[in-house]
């Protein structure tokens, strides 16, 4: 990876001796730079859309709309709060337990499984990527939810119950099946980058640690692990991407309910879900409106979250630095 | 020709569009994008028809560039499942017990309201767990504005729409969604489309009507509630057909309609369109029952007929024998 750096970095010195020479080299450059703005452009213009659709609900409601918490498109009056409430905290729950869960199985694949099981392992994580969402939607109805109200939900309410997270009725649909759901919809990215990040740390690196006596675990702890760690929050940052935005399947356990409740037992509501569920059959301009503006919210939320983690992974990765 | 909306309705539409296609080599076609997007396309004339499952608004008839006509083509009607083991079809439900079970106030299947209606059937002392479409509906339209006829407190509470504020419940995707949650949750009760719970032999109750007789959701019931009101029809024929009289009246059930501009802009287009709304409430109906959706009665095709009598280009009648 160091080498790839510095050569590119090399190239990129050459760049305008190059571009005298060369007219190609000109064109490319305008080619690429102009796919690069373009993308900036996309956003920009979404952005504007999005602004522009929603202007009737920011006039209407205000800055009110964002912590209130009734949902009533008889009555027009609209809360977005319970959705983004419903959205934060079911990608929380993704995170919680798929993250360690992706990471290990990140440090086992690079790091630990013999070489006839690393493929195997590794194509079946990637397919598992390639899963449609309805599909995991389904298996979550039909499979996952009625475990989790026979099983899982009795026995969390029995030895947790003193918890209010584990309280209330178990329909098996619900919050904790929403962040479930996520949790193994994420797993892949966060699996598949994460063991990406560890296989580039260099060998010698690894083999020093071991001629010094290591064990694997103090190399993986010590070593493996901390040069690695911004590409692993990478990877988790990616992963909490997909689950704030992930609509079909969670919609198809999260129970549809805009209310804020402490249990994960509870049904729940997201952004993504509620714009799903209602925009074909809004039938008046505000309430189209008011969706639009969930979805500026969604991408407000997205952003202030992702721009949170960045944040993060730089403090790590300074502070990872200067410990060298 | 294009049409676009209503989803609920389009295995019926796509059948007659290929139906009236191999008859006469009229192509149609239709997006089923859900009825409030059709009314939307309607409105901004990106398309030649409109479907919904519910009648446009006021305030939805004032946003269209010109005057909308209203053709119902055919009744749907939605039935209330549940999940009590050992009841496998006929609980009796009165509209009061349904609107109280919704409204939360009715918790237990014990509840003497429940028994009052079912004399002699044991049910069992567990919770009702509420189920309710969580995307919004035509379905959800017809079950919520027959909550509103039937109950004072829902009216005010709650009201109808095709996506409400739900007292209690959770809320799953399409009927789809719906079954499977009531199947799998012992003690729950939801609503669905008549033909889905037709085709998936779900258990259903049967619902107390105006007349106070208990009736089995069928097509023919169906229809029935249609002929109840057909006299009560106003002259846009927006009309609510829920909790119609009739003593074989099934009480929760409404029009699905094609929307179409009174005053086409383009006559040769506008004549295609008549010829086939024409085709559609006629010949069309036979169609109907065969995919569980209730044809119309006389009645009411009589009033379509007048409807597209009424439609007309650069001042001239499109309709001729």
């Amino acid at each position: 990876m160091n080498r790839a750096t510095s050569l590119s970095r090399e190239t990129l010195s050459l760049a305008p001796g190059a571009r005298a020479r060369n007219r190609g080299d000109g064109a490319f450059r305008g080619i690429v730079t102009a796919l690069a703005w373009s993308i900036l452009a996309l956003v920009a213009l979404m952005v504007f859309k999005m602004v522009d659709a929603s202007m009737p609900a920011i006039q209407r409601f205000g800055l009110e709309f964002l912590w209130g918490t009734t949902w009533d498109p008889v009555g027009q009056r609209f809360g977005a709060l319970p959705f983004i409430f419903g959205t934060v905290v079911s990608s929380l729950i993704a995170l919680l337990v798929g993250g360690p869960i992706g990471l290990g199985a990140a440090i086992f694949l690079s790091e630990l499984a013999p070489g006839w099981l690393r493929n195997p392992i590794s194509f079946l994580v990637e397919l598992l990527a390639a899963i449609p969402s309805v599909v995991y939607g389904l298996w979550g109805i039909f499979v996952m939810a009625p475990w989790l109200r026979s099983s899982v939900e009795p026995f969390l309410g029995q030895s947790l119950g003193f918890l209010p997270l584990f309280q209330g009725p178990s329909y098996g649909i619900g919050m904790l099946a929403g962040g479930l759901i996520l949790a193994i919809m994420i797993l892949p990215t966060i699996t598949a980058v994460s063991r990406d990040v560890l296989r580039a740390v260099p060998v010698v690196q690894r083999e020093g640690m071991l001629a010094l006596g290591a064990t694997r675990w103090e190399v993986i702890r010590h070593v493996v692990v901390p040069s690695a760690l911004s590409g692993i929050l990478g990877a988790v940052i990616l992963g909490m991407g997909r689950a704030l935005g992930e609509t079909m399947a969670v919609t198809m356990v999260i129970g549809n309910r805009p209310e804020i409740v402490a249990s994960l037992f509870a049904p729940s509501y997201t952004m993504a879900s509620v714009i799903a569920n209602e925009f074909s059959e809004a039938t008046y301009n505000l309430y189209l409106s008011v969706l639009m503006e969930i979805g500026l919210a969604l991408l407000g939320v997205t952003l202030l979250l992702n721009t949170l983690a960045r944040l993060l992974v730089w403090r790590t990765t300074r502070r990872a630095q200067g410990g060298y | 020709m294009t049409g676009a909306g209503s989803t609920f309705i389009y295995p019926l539409y796509s059948k007659w569009f290929d139906v009236y296609y191999k008859k006469t080599g009229v192509q149609i076609n239709y997006q089923s994008v859900g009825s409030g997007a059709g009314i939307q396309q309607l409105t901004q004339r990106t398309v030649d028809f409109g479907a919904s499952d519910a009648p446009m608004t006021d305030e939805q008839l004032k946003a269209a560039p010109g005057e909308v006509l209203h053709i119902p083509t055919v009744i749907g009607a939605v039935v209330v499942t549940y999940n009590l083991a050992g009841i496998d079809k006929g609980l009796k439900l009165s509209g009061d017990t349904l609107s109280g079970i919704f409204l939360g106030t009715i918790s237990k299947w014990s509840d003497p309201k429940i028994t009052a209606d079912n004399p002699g059937l044991k049910l069992p002392d567990t919770d009702i767990a509420v189920v309710h479409r969580s995307d919004g509906s035509g379905t959800t339209n017809i079950f919520t504005d027959y909550l509103s006829a039937v109950s004072p407190g829902w009216k005010s509470k709650v009201g109808k729409s095709t996506s409400v504020n739900w007292p209690v419940g959770i809320g799953a995707k399409g009927n789809e969604g719906v079954a499977g949650q009531v199947k799998q949750t012992p003690g729950a009760i939801g609503y669905v489309e008549l033909a889905y719970a037709v085709q998936n032999k779900l258990p259903y109750a049967f619902m107390k009507n105006q007349a106070g007789q208990f009736v089995e959701p069928t097509l023919e019931s169906t229809t029935a509630a249609a002929a109840g009101s057909a006299a009560n029809m106003p002259a846009d024929l927006r009309v609510s057909i829920v909790n119609a009289s009739g003593e074989n009246s099934y009480p929760i059930v409404g029009y699905t309609y094609i929307l179409v501009y009174k005053n086409q802009q383009d006559p040769a287009k506008g004549k295609a369109l008549v010829d086939f709304l024409w085709w559609a409430v006629h010949d069309g109906e036979q169609y109907a029952p065969g995919l569980l959706y209730a044809p119309l009665p006389k009645e009411v095709v009589a009033r379509d007929e007048a409807q597209i009598k009424a439609i007309t280009s650069q001042g001239k009648q499109l309709y001729q024998q």
